[in-house]
């Protein structure tokens, strides 16, 4: 897992979001979930490549007060944060390109 | 850049990397656009990577998942040396040979001796209003990714084939009640998936029906059915549905520059071949009759063998 990508967890989801600077995208994910793992690597790239963007996963085993407080139905869900507040989704594993355009206006 | 290659391999699913192993083990440095991520079956790895167990995959006598047994074969593919690309084919070009293949806009990515058309199918949805917007928020197409979310609620899975019933069983351990909407009065399932799925408590079967209609606001919450026998409309509470009914295959990038059948299927020649000579097809996307990972795997040693001899015959 990448040193770029920030992990979360219920205890600690509201201090770390709340506190980053400029937005941050979370990957709603789960070890069970194929297509979350398609997606992980090209995250990975995204935060690399992107240093002003956090790129931040959380466990929805793990974290199920947080998951479903956003009402997350699908994994893999990225939602993307600013302070502190949801101002996008994407449902669904999608190709880098896509994600990138996606989150163009964030980056 | 356009680079060339011996054989190029479309699709990663059993028939591709079967595909890909032969002509890797023959010294052919195949590449693999192997495609790319999606949360529906038209992805790297194909339909496997939406189930779970596979019993009937011969050699793995207490089962295997399906994105394990993907896994393996992809890492078999790239132990003998093929390349795998994630990326899917925009557009190809069979007019003459080398064979063009695009990958989005521009000059051909790649230029081939050989190609080995292994795309697949992807599943069918019901073609609803509201169908795309609630995807995601209770319409799914993915019941491993999303049963989780319906725990204790009351879903619907429609079809009649194996992959209905895989899906309506699996989605028991989650929800409290799986309706079964089928069409007809009986199952096109195997009778051993027929006698699990009957026997299950949690599956309650709506025989002669279909869904007429889909409801939600920010997320589904029920479902107008259609008895197909009295022409009566009823409601059903429901907060998740999965749809199987069918395959269509992905073969629209190949509609003038291969024979299809008019279900859109490849419409193949003697063993592996296609209606132009030097393009191979294997799989699902050549395969509505069998379609399994078995069938599909050994159509693509077919398609590999195949390759081979043409290139051998072309002097290479």
């Amino acid at each position: 897992m990448s040193e770029h990508v920030m992990q979360l967890s219920d205890s600690t989801f509201d201090e770390q979001i709340g506190s980053a600077s400029g937005a941050v995208v979370v990957d709603f994910w789960a070890e069970w979930c194929g297509p979350c793992k398609q997606i992980a690597p090209i995250l990975d790239e995204i935060a690399l490549e992107n240093p002003g963007l956090t790129v931040a996963k959380l466990n929805i085993d793990d974290n199920f007060e947080v998951t479903r407080r956003y009402g997350v139905m699908s994994i893999p869900s990225l939602i993307v944060f600013k302070d502190g507040v949801e101002v996008d989704r994407i449902v669904g594993a999608k190709p880098k390109g896509a994600l990138v355009e996606s989150l163009s206006k964030y980056l | 850049m356009t680079e060339h290659r011996n054989v190029l391999i479309l699709g990663s699913g059993p028939a591709g990397l079967t595909a890909a192993v032969y002509t890797a083990r023959a010294q052919l440095e195949p590449l693999v656009l192997e495609g790319e991520p999606s949360s529906t079956s038209d992805q790297p790895g194909g339909q496997l990577m939406l189930t779970t167990e596979v019993e009937n995959f011969p050699g793995f006598p207490t089962g295997v998942t399906g994105p394990e047994l993907m896994a393996s074969m992809r890492e078999q593919a790239l132990r003998f040396g093929a390349e795998l690309v994630t990326a899917k084919a925009s557009a190809v070009d069979f007019s003459a040979r080398p064979f063009k293949i695009f990958v989005g806009d521009g000059e051909p990515a790649y230029t081939a001796d050989a190609v080995i058309v292994a795309t697949g199918a992807r599943s069918l949805m019901l073609g609803l209003d509201g169908e795309d917007r609630l995807l995601g928020y209770g319409v799914s197409t993915c019941a491993t990714c999303d049963g989780f979310f319906f725990r204790g609620q009351e879903i619907a899975v429609v079809g009649g084939g194996d992959s209905a019933l895989e899906e309506a069983m699996f989605l028991t351990r989650f929800a409290s009640t799986v309706h079964l909407i089928v069409r007809r009065d009986q199952l096109r399932a195997s009778k051993i998936m027929q006698d699990r799925a009957l026997s299950n408590e949690k599956i309650t079967v709506h025989w002669n029906t279909q869904v007429a209609a889909i409801h939600g606001d920010e997320k589904l919450a029920s479902l107008t059915l259609l008895d197909t026998v009295t022409g009566e409309e009823r409601g059903l509470s429901a907060t998740g549905l999965f749809v199987a009914i069918g395959h269509v295959p992905n073969t629209s990038i190949f509609e003038g520059q291969l024979s299809l059948h008019e279900n859109g299927y490849i419409a193949m020649g003697e063993g592996s071949r296609t209606s132009v000579e030097g393009v191979f097809a294997c799989g699902d996307v050549q395969d509505h009759v069998y379609r399994q990972a078995i069938t599909s795997a050994g159509s693509g040693c077919m398609a590999a063998i195949d390759a081979e001899r043409f290139l051998e015959s072309t002097g290479h």
